[in-house]
């Protein structure tokens, strides 16, 4: 069982996702306190995504989930996003026949959104407004996604592997972004690159085989812990 | 002007109608998967409803009574179909083959419910004089009744288009045909898309309905009308493209236009008369040969 941090933005317990006849989490407690950055990290295909998409109900799983101190245990995934989630997928999952615009006035729920701040972090989309998101290159993407988020201010922010498969360039302005959104506003990081881990997280949560297998400081992962837990060297 | 000209008209009207009943189906399966086969008892309903409506206005009264014929046709249309998008699509979402079985049951249902309360027999809907009249155009005399359908379908498009490219449900619609739990991810009700897709379609269905039997079948309907529309309804969505609806106008058009042709030119005999229902299957053989995703499809 996890301690339970005294503020958490986010909290599962005995989250237990299977798909295919295969057990992906298995008994999965966590919990994401109030403010900068926890990082969900782990060796590929232990569940990491999994967990993202469970706490927001778009994985189906049994066991609990509370957001900001409410039961959201079997709650349609609008209704919880809706509590104040900003979900940033792995796959950027924008919406490739829309136009940047377009995309990001889907995401629009209330008129006074925050497009100011989504444009002076990130002014490509202001000039890319007219192109289809399709077109956009990987990193432009990887932008309008979490552009989308950044709309409205939420209270929990879950970002799925955002530097995956960018060039230098853009892992570097997405990093900047995010820790200037951390200032602000709560993330949880799904990330394999550890530099990147390390620069933004203050907190990381261990998966291995679908369990929770350390939870602590960021700083208190070292080397050692890092090859037995992650298979890299820092 | 040409006969050929004059029945080009004829044909551009039957795909008018077509692309009303083929819209909703594509909007429903290009939102949410659904092959929905209760559509052609939505066409039919509608149908019956501008009848009993027109009938109680005593011949459809003048324009104003046929304009209300047809909004009781859209608007019966509309309603079955978005009970049947809440009471027996929605507990099914993600179970296709069940949602097939289901809109399956539900016309059979419909129709049955229509012939126990009606019978077999055709109904005639009583239209204005001006509505069953023909238009001279140069030497040819074209019937008003296809003015009216392809004025219909036009505006029809019309409207489509503007509500899929301008409203904000038009967006999540688009959207979710693309990636619906992502809509979802962004704190949007899909569902209420998905009812609202089901009501448009219904409402198109129901207008379809009426004006198939006023223009197409002498004005008159009977309860398995729906069903004989559905079929070319569906090949004109699978050669438009599933889920285009721009790919359906064309794909409606085309069918209305080699029906009518082949019908024409085949000549009247009873065999020879099914050479034009023939004909657009081999259409339908032909695109799919030739571009599997339909004219205006996305590859999958």
């Amino acid at each position: 069982m996890t301690a339970t941090p005294a503020a958490a933005v986010i909290e599962a317990q005995d989250l237990n996702v299977s798909i295919g006849g295969s057990h992906i989490l298995q008994d999965v407690s966590l919990a994401v306190p109030k403010g900068g950055v926890t990082a969900l990290i782990g060796r590929n295909g232990v569940g990491k995504t999994t967990t993202l998409r469970a706490l927001i109900g778009l994985a189906p799983s049994t066991g609990s989930r509370t957001m900001a101190g409410q039961d959201v245990t079997g709650w349609p995934v609008h209704r919880i996003i809706r509590l104040g989630v900003g979900y940033v997928p792995e796959d950027r999952d924008v919406f490739t026949r829309l136009t940047v615009k377009e995309n990001l006035r889907l995401a629009q729920t209330a008129r006074n959104a925050g497009y100011d701040r989504v444009y002076r972090l990130f002014p490509e989309l202001d000039q890319r407004g007219r192109q289809l998101a399709g077109t956009l290159s990987g990193g432009q993407q990887q932008m309008l996604a979490i552009a989308r988020v950044l709309l409205h201010s939420k209270p929990l922010l879950l970002v799925d592997e955002p530097t995956k498969g960018l060039s230098p360039r853009y892992v570097t302005q997405v990093v900047e972004v995010l820790k200037e959104v951390s200032q602000t506003e709560t993330i949880l990081l799904v990330e394999q690159n550890v530099h990147v881990v390390r620069e933004l997280a203050s907190r990381v949560i261990v998966l291995d085989h679908g369990q929770v297998v350390h939870t602590g400081d960021a700083a208190d992962l070292d080397s050692d812990a890092a090859r037995r837990l992650l298979g890299v060297s820092l | 002007m040409s006969t050929f000209a004059a029945i080009t008209i004829s044909g551009l009207a039957l795909g008018a109608v077509y692309f009303l009943v083929a819209s909703g189906l594509s909007l429903i399966y290009g939102l949410m998967g659904v092959l929905n086969f209760a559509h052609g008892a939505f066409l039919t309903v509608g149908a019956f409803a501008g009848w009993a409506l027109a009938v109680h206005l005593s011949a459809a009264g003048g324009g104003a009574g046929w304009v209300l014929t047809a909004i009781a046709a859209a608007c019966a249309g509309a309603a079955v179909a978005a009970l049947t998008e809440l009471l027996l699509i929605r507990p099914l979402y993600g179970r296709p083959v069940g949602q097939i079985l289901v809109t399956i049951g539900l016309d059979l249902a419909l129709v049955g419910l229509l012939l126990g309360a009606f019978g077999s027999s055709s109904r005639a809907i009583p239209v204005p004089a001006w509505l069953s009249g023909v238009t001279a155009v140069g030497a040819e005399r074209i019937p008003n009744g296809d003015f009216v359908a392809l004025g219909t379908g036009l505006a029809t498009l019309a409207a489509l288009t503007w509500f899929l490219r301008q409203t904000r449900y038009g967006l999540i619609i688009r959207a979710g045909a693309e990636n619906r739990d992502m809509v979802r991810a962004l704190g949007i009700d899909v569902g209420r898309a998905f009812t609202l897709v089901f009501t448009i379609g219904g409402a198109a269905a129901g207008l379809a309905g009426l004006l198939n039997a006023v223009v197409f079948n002498s004005a008159l309907t009977d309860p398995g009308q729906g069903d004989e529309l559905l079929i070319f309804a569906f090949i004109v969505v699978v050669i438009g493209g599933l889920g285009s609806i721009a790919g359906s106008a064309a794909a409606a058009l085309l069918v209305g236009l080699v029906q009518v042709y082949v019908g024409f030119y085949a000549g009247t005999g009873a065999s020879l008369a099914q050479l034009s229902n023939i004909s657009v299957v081999l259409l339908l053989v032909v695109v799919l040969l030739v571009r599997p995703r339909g004219l205006l499809g996305r590859a999958a």
